[in-house]
């Protein structure tokens, strides 16, 4: 019977925090490998993500867009350019959403069960999830940057000022990776997670990613310059150079500080949260 | 190098969940190289047993070793000698099946030459390596069933839970899983697994404690388990509702003086105990001949598992849901 049992050290002590370190890196990096490998296998899980983004550009820009006075100089008017930056940002907010649907469908599948009691780092199920979420959103951004080039978009700034923009995009997207995975570890099933979209919906639509704020009701208009959706949109736009007239809200001249505030904010609530989450999957 | 007696050994283990006890004082000692039963009813307590002792959940109260471990103090080592098959098949739907081994061995930082022999060895064990680059939503329960076993084989574990292994298969499947499950113990496993089916532990298991409410009620080998419930039942199908108060009076007396049948009315079924089965079936038959009465269904059978509660407990199982885990 003996000689199966692979070697273990004696004493959890033992344990280095450097060795429990590089332990981490490596596991996040299988399981990074395991969701890329997943999308590799399955390229249409692109398509049916992308689809809704993609719809909304051709019905905003060619639909709506046309009805829309933006820039102030007349209806259709620069549209694209102002939508554009806000369909990436949108695009980005609802992410989280499926963040929480593979949170919660590896939570309902035994899955997470699996790697809890398997010797791996226990952070690798969170940290890998947000990596590979992060590529996955990388990946989203390039196809839809495609899209809007094929569109006629251009990026008006520095190739920096462009890169900012992305830069900007991901980091709201990472900061919502942490809301997903709080949102997967609480939701009690997959189909709950899955009406989730019910909550990003607002999120995504009262911002200025389709109408700047001045043209709503007073207070809609408020929530909607303050939404960090609209912050991101807002400080890419500026980076893109797309002609947007400022408005009267005190956050619309501030901008890019906004888009580097806002989702370091929803970071520091909602990282402790969903690690707290997670530790108590153990009650 | 085997630090205890016992492969599993906890003492007065507890787990509450707000208002409801899970766990009210188990105690179970596990020896080594055996399968080892956990037999309940749902809700009895076996998966929250398996849980706190694969290290996914904090006991209320009590201790918990594996392999001479503790499970609370000492969960990373636990981890590295166990391996679990939950309630639920957790494979990779999307993955190929050997991808799904080979990304378990990486977890379990075999490297990738080991990993992929791993992965080969283990598809070969479990019949799976024709189906090796096939993703596992194409197999059926059985297939899916087996290549979740081999993942959690893939450190060769010192202790394995297998956490209700063939609830939702077909027999076919089952059939599949029990054959998997009987050759580990060979190679040095000690299997713990949870099940509510009374033919399953006797088929698969060494040693089996039967557990309800959180405690462990009776622990003994299958054959001991089976003299205590009691012998088989004669059961009697009735083809008219009319004739079931004559087919129980009859029932009771082919069975002995003091012998209450069971009657169920929605069933049409008659059934109580008997000594001596053969005889018993003989006797009934000849009774109701002479009494010209028409049955759809006489047979012998074994004790369903409600039934062999009645007799270990004089109560019927707790019945209720499986606690949420």
């Amino acid at each position: 019977m003996s000689g199966l049992v692979l070697p273990v050290k004696t004493a959890e002590t033992a344990e280095t925090r450097v060795a429990q370190a590089k332990w981490a890196v490596l596991d996040c990096f299988t399981v990074v490998w395991q969701e890329l490998t997943h999308l590799t296998r399955q390229p249409s899980t692109f398509a049916w993500q992308l689809g809704f983004p993609i719809m909304m550009v051709l019905m905003f820009v060619y639909v709506f867009g046309s009805a829309m006075d933006v820039t102030g100089q007349g209806a259709g008017e620069a549209y694209l350019e102002f939508a554009m930056p806000g369909l990436f940002a949108m695009t980005m907010a609802f992410g989280f959403t499926n963040t929480a649907y593979a949170v919660a469908y590896g939570k309902e599948k035994g899955f997470v069960d699996r790697f809890r009691s398997m010797p791996m780092a226990p952070s690798a199920v969170v940290t890998g999830r947000g990596v590979a979420d992060l590529l996955h959103a990388t990946v989203d951004l390039l196809l839809l940057l495609a899209i809007a080039l094929v569109l006629g978009w251009r990026a008006g700034g520095s190739l920096a000022a462009t890169l900012g923009a992305f830069g900007l995009l991901l980091w709201l997207r990472l900061s919502l990776i942490f809301v997903g995975i709080y949102l997967g570890f609480l939701v009690k099933n997959v189909e709950m997670a899955g009406n989730l979209f019910a909550v990003a919906f607002p999120l995504g639509f009262i911002s200025s990613v389709f109408a700047p704020p001045d043209l709503m009701p007073g207070w809609l208009g408020a929530i909607a310059a303050w939404n960090p959706v609209s912050a991101t949109a807002g400080a890419s736009r500026e980076l893109f150079v797309s002609p947007a007239v400022p408005s009267g809200y005190w956050i619309e001249s501030h901008l890019v500080a906004a888009a580097l505030l806002w989702p370091l904010a929803i970071t520091l609530v909602f990282l402790p949260l969903a690690i707290r989450r997670y530790q108590r999957l153990r009650w | 190098m085997r630090t205890s007696e016992h492969a599993v050994r906890t003492e007065g283990l507890q787990k509450q969940y707000g208002s409801t006890r899970a766990l009210d004082g188990l105690d179970l000692a596990v020896p080594y190289g055996v399968v080892y039963g956990l037999l309940g009813p749902n809700g009895a307590g076996k998966t929250t047993a398996v849980r706190i002792l694969a290290t996914l959940l904090r006991p209320s109260g009590g201790r918990a070793e594996v392999a001479g471990l503790d499970v609370t103090r000492q969960p990373r080592l636990v981890r590295r000698r166990i391996g679990l098959l939950g309630q639920q098949t957790a494979v990779d739907d999307v993955l190929t099946a050997r991808q799904n081994l080979v990304l378990f061995g990486r977890l379990y930082h075999l490297g990738r030459k080991t990993s992929r022999r791993r992965a080969d060895e283990l598809l070969a064990q479990f019949g799976l390596t024709g189906a090796a680059g096939k993703a596992p939503k194409t197999f059926s329960g059985g297939m899916r069933r087996r290549l979740d076993l081999a993942a959690s084989l893939l450190l060769a574990p010192e202790v394995l839970f297998l956490d209700e292994p063939t609830t939702g298969l077909d027999p076919a499947g089952r059939r599949e899983v029990w054959q998997a499950i009987r050759g580990l113990t060979a190679g040095g496993t000690t299997v713990l697994l949870t099940t509510h089916y009374l033919d399953e532990a006797d088929k698969l298991c060494d040693r089996i404690v039967v557990i309800d409410h959180g405690r462990n009620l009776v622990e003994d080998t299958p054959d001991g388990l089976k003299r205590r419930i009691g012998s088989d039942r004669l059961e009697i199908v009735a083809a008219e509702p009319d004739d079931l108060p004559a087919i129980a009076e009859l029932a009771g007396k082919v069975a002995g003086d003091h012998a209450e049948a069971t009657v169920d009315e929605a069933g049409l079924s008659v059934s109580v105990a008997v000594a001596d089965g053969v005889r018993a079936l003989t006797e009934a038959a000849a009774e109701l001949r002479s009494r010209s009465v028409m049955v759809a269904d006489l047979g012998l059978r074994r004790p369903t598992l409600d039934e062999a509660f009645l007799h270990l407990t004089g109560a019927k199982p707790a019945g209720d849901k499986e606690t949420p885990a």
